[in-house]
């Protein structure tokens, strides 16, 4: 089914295996570029997803302001 | 206007109940008068109001996008790499495209259309620096990813379908719900009842102006789409005829070698008249020449002759002498009168 063996730190995190998390979150890139290229990656796959459509609806932006919301109520 | 939001925001990181909710209001109010317009501008792709969109939009980007990064930065930062990492299917769906860099930070409105796709050029496409190089752009997707009752996305209901069935989600919610209310950890005070009202009036509004904002909003959408397909299809138009004309032209060039037959015709014309006259001219000339000597001749004869008739009729007349004169004149009596005696002799017989 594989190809080839894929090293943990470049699986998905649906990929990864239980075991395997830690070592998983070890490998991950924290360098200040690494933690805004992920900002910038999670924010382009919103942004692509729910806002950046023709025809959008109200639960792109709603999504934000609650989270937002719950987020602050709860932090 | 930046500083501002930047105050605003630092103040809601700190006090959380009341200005969170305020502040939520806030933007939401503020910011619900650009919504229709600017969601549509700064998702259009025009290649020829480029710049002007972009100057336009830097000052709203700029103070959307340090609101939107001051937020998400603590929060995103966890979610977002989990997020990449959760929703891999999602992933694919669109190339990063870098078309804006800000987080929309209105809602109003059930629908809104982004640009249409079609011929079009990202506003900033020209910042473009991955590998990716996607010509022509392809279209923007009709519709974003579902959503239900406007906070859940569809993916949740989606997760929890085969282990729960329809409900699930609904009693998750509920569950949590009670859950917090019962261990207080969500504590129903003043502010519970203003936040219910806040989301009640926010629905209402939704629901009843959300189709006719969408309209209107797809409306100049398609306005500021007909203006650009109308401009292009003028450059198409023109540049079609040039192509004509160019046809023409070149059909024109073909007739070139009869024009220069023509014009050879005419000059071998104008060369031979001329040769002709001057002929003419010559045979003229020689032939008045001619006929000068040949009167020239014909005079000294005829003077030559006067004067010979002129001296003879002198000599003559001057050699006739008095008494040749005499007999003369009466030989004549004597003849004339034998001719009348002759004639009257005639004329009695």
């Amino acid at each position: 089914m594989a190809d080839r063996p894929v090293p943990v730190v470049e699986k998905r995190l649906m990929d990864v295996k239980l075991g395997e998390l830690g070592s998983w979150l070890g490998g991950r890139d924290f360098t200040p570029n690494g933690i805004i290229s992920a900002v910038r990656r999670g924010h382009d796959r919103y942004y692509n997803k729910y806002i950046n459509v023709k025809k959008g609806g109200i639960g792109g932006v709603a999504m934000l302001l609650v989270g937002y919301m719950a987020m602050s109520y709860l932090w | 206007m930046e500083s501002l939001t930047i105050h605003i925001l630092l103040e809601e990181f700190m006090r959380f109940d009341v200005l969170s909710w305020r502040a939520a209001s806030f933007f939401f109010t503020a910011s619900s008068l650009h919504r229709a317009s600017w969601q549509k501008t700064q998702q259009m792709r025009e290649s020829y109001n480029n710049m002007q969109i972009l100057s336009q939009h830097l000052l709203f980007r700029r103070i959307s996008r340090v609101s939107a990064s001051l937020v998400a930065l603590c929060r995103r930062a966890r979610r977002g790499r989990d997020k990449g990492a959760l929703c891999s299917k999602n992933s694919t769906l669109h190339p990063s495209n870098m078309l804006s860099r800000l987080v929309i930070v209105s809602a109003s409105g059930l629908k809104s259309s982004g640009p249409l796709g079609a011929g079009l050029v990202q506003a900033s496409r020209s910042l473009h620096t991955s590998s990716q190089s996607l010509a022509p752009v392809p279209p923007l997707p009709e519709k974003g990813g579902k959503v239900r009752h406007g906070i859940f996305p569809e993916e949740i209901f989606q997760l929890l379908y085969p282990k729960t069935g329809v409900t699930g989600p609904y009693m998750l919610g509920t569950g949590l719900l009670l859950y917090m209310l019962s261990k207080e950890i969500y504590v129903i005070n003043h502010e519970t009842f203003a936040a219910a009202s806040i989301g009640a009036v926010i629905i209402y509004g939704v629901k009843k102006f959300g189709p006719s904002v969408a309209a209107f909003a797809d409306k100049l959408n398609e306005e500021k789409v007909a203006k650009a397909q109308e401009v292009k299809d003028l450059a198409m138009a023109s540049l079609a005829q040039a192509i004509e004309d160019e046809k023409k032209e070149q059909w024109r060039a073909e007739g070139r070698s009869m024009l220069f037959d023509a014009k050879r015709n005419n000059v071998a014309m104008l060369l031979e008249t001329n040769y002709r006259e001057r002929l003419h001219m010559v045979t003229n000339e020689v032939k008045r020449r001619l006929d000068y000597q040949v009167a020239l001749q014909n005079l000294h004869i005829r003077m030559e002759q006067e004067h010979m008739v002129n001296w003879v009729e002198k000599s003559v007349i001057g050699s006739i002498t008095p008494q040749q004169e005499k007999e003369s004149i009466a030989k004549c009596i004597t003849d004339l009168k034998v001719l009348a005696k002759a004639t009257q002799a005639r004329a009695t017989a």
